[in-house]
């Protein structure tokens, strides 16, 4: 499987990457090389072998449900590019 | 033309937890803005997400209250969207291996027209997940600019999903009623609608019966069952209109105005269904223990299909009124009380119940919390029905005197002198008098005017203020007329 031009643009899209035309081809050819990668691991017979979900192979660990933050909003809002009674701001969004 | 209704539900209800799900932010209702959005709500870099123990006991609770199937090992994944209201650019989920796998509800429907008779069914449920909630998007202060507040991000949610087993509005608005009773039974959520912690996604679509499963609109966010039902019956309308006027239904996501009673396709976003979910290596699969099933098995409550079955086998009730009276765990809670004080008398309780109880309620616009009357209280006062102290309409006397007034059924009987006469000497010396002052209409009655009965018994229930003993001035009555 290889990506065409399109298949790039549409995934910098989604990702909300601006991409000029020489950065789309350059991000083709090594999507592609990874994609060359990715059939090589397809072509290994892995029959039996269960699925991993992840590179370790460990459970998650569990937090008790008890509450350990603090209001910390004036710290976080002081690097906001603009707030307003406590919300942040953001250009208008409407469905 | 004859069409079918295929309807499947998606519920997203907010778990009770005291936490974020994956941070120890509080997710207590109406704080200030922000003030409950710490670093993991907000999204700063470099922070990662610790799985509340709380969410996921929930969800197993629910897997065991439906008779699910509760994954060993599930996983989450990222769904990739870009919203201001989700900064992280991606809300996490679970995909493919999700807490909670197929089980079944089964619900009592209660059709919206005509004289049709309730009826019971189950529906099945493909899977619940946990996930976490968005923050909220506050709208109209400032010019062009939109406020985020993101107090709610990172709220556990369990999105429960149905197979499309619903085949009306009435259908779908039962399963969702039982559902939000159950999550509240079993205490997994405040279900509470305005607050958004309970809300529905209904998927709708239209087919001729037998055919292939039409293409289905789906109405978002439904937070009230009245809407609910009020948004299918226009969209049902809306897709045979469209249909049998040569049109085609395309996939769409749709809103519901209640202002109008109308819905609506939102903008479709390009890409809006374009999620590349994969397994969010932030976290690593949750494993839960079949000791660990087992303990929180050991933690629920009765459930309300249990105690049905209970009520109809043991009590003698009918499943309409086992149903109704396992309607929420307070309402249940509240007959058990009652039927412990007269335990012969499991259909007398459910009737005032279902009756008086509810009924006064209902005017009143107060749940079953927020009754006036104690169980206990109910309870003193049918052991009053039940041993013969008042009668019946003396009892709803006391009932009215109580819900209004408070006091125990002993007190109030005292103070209104309702108590019944059930002294049969009195009772057939008041016949007596009755018979005497009335002979020509005896004459009448013994000639065979079987209808001149109510009138003596009037004339005796008059005498007697009210308070002769019905039955046993009826049986008194009929022995000194037939002479």
């Amino acid at each position: 499987m290889s990506l065409s031009l399109a298949d790039v643009e549409k995934v910098a899209r989604l990702a909300r990457l601006a991409m000029n035309e020489q950065e789309i081809q350059a991000a083709q050819t090594q999507l592609n090389s990874i994609f060359g990668l990715i059939a090589e691991m397809q072509a290994v017979d892995t029959t039996g072998i269960a699925p991993m979900s992840h590179a370790q192979d460990l459970a998650q660990r569990l937090r008790q449900d008890v509450v350990t933050e603090t209001n910390q909003r004036e710290a976080f809002q002081a690097i906001a590019p603009q707030v307003e009674q406590g919300l942040y701001l953001v250009p208008q969004v409407i469905e | 033309m004859q069409w079918e209704i295929v309807i499947g539900l998606e519920v997203h209800t907010q778990l009770s937890t005291n936490t974020k799900i994956f941070s120890g932010a509080s997710t207590a209702f109406g704080a200030e803005p922000n003030t409950q959005a710490d670093a993991v709500s907000i999204a700063l870099p470099g922070v990662l997400p610790v799985l509340n123990k709380g969410a996921v006991e929930r969800a197993i609770k629910f897997g065991l209250a439906t008779g699910s199937h509760i994954a060993s090992r599930s996983v989450f994944a990222r769904k990739n969207y870009f919203y201001p209201d989700l900064p992280k650019g991606y809300q996490i989920s679970q995909f493919d291996l999700p807490v909670v796998g197929q089980g079944a509800l089964t619900i009592q429907v209660e059709p919206l027209s005509g004289n049709a008779k309730p009826y019971e069914k189950t529906v099945r449920i493909t899977r619940a997940h946990l996930e976490e909630d968005a923050g909220k998007s506050v709208h109209g202060d400032s010019q062009g600019m939109t406020g985020i507040d993101l107090n709610r991000a990172g709220t556990p949610l369990l999105e429960i999903v149905s197979e499309p087993d619903m085949y009306s509005a009435a259908e779908a608005v039962a399963y969702a009623k039982a559902l939000h009773s159950l999550v509240r039974w079993i205490g997994i959520s405040d279900g509470n609608m305005q607050e958004g912690s309970f809300r529905c996604d209904v998927n709708v679509s239209v087919r001729k019966p037998g055919a292939e499963l039409g293409t289905r609109r789906e109405i978002k966010n439904l937070n009230s069952f009245k809407f609910m039902q009020q948004a299918i019956d226009y969209e049902v309308q809306w897709q045979i209109d469209t249909i049998e006027n040569g049109g085609k239904i395309h996939q769409a996501t749709i809103l519901f105005n209640p202002d109008t009673g109308e819905t609506r396709a939102m903008r479709s976003k390009e890409d809006a269904h374009d999620y590349r979910y994969f397994p969010d290596p932030d976290l690593l699969p949750l494993e839960i223990s079949a000791e660990w099933i087992e303990q929180v098995r050991a933690t629920l409550p009765e459930l309300p299909q249990t105690k049905q079955t209970r009520y109809v086998n043991d009590l003698g009730l009918s499943a309409y009124d086992a149903s109704i009276l396992t309607a929420s765990r307070e309402m249940a809670e509240y007959f058990e009380t009652v039927y412990a004080a007269v335990p012969k008398d499991a259909k007398m309780c459910a009737n005032w119940l279902i009756g008086e109880v509810n009924a006064q309620l209902k005017r009143d616009g107060l749940d079953m919390a927020q009754c006036p009357i104690t169980a206990q209280q109910l309870g003193g006062m049918l052991q009053c029905i039940a041993d013969n102290t008042i009668s019946n309409s003396g009892a709803k006397e006391v009932f009215r005197t109580m819900w209004a007034e408070g006091g125990t059924a002993d007190a109030i009987i005292e103070a209104k002198g309702l108590k019944q006469v059930s002294d049969s000497g009195a009772i057939e010396a008041l016949v007596d008098e009755i018979i005497a002052a009335n002979t020509d209409k005896v004459a009448e009655y013994r000639a065979g005017r079987d209808k001149l009965f109510g009138f003596f018994v009037g004339l005796a229930m008059k005498a007697s203020k009210g308070k002769a003993n019905p039955a046993q001035l009826n049986d008194i009555l009929k022995k000194k007329l037939a002479g």
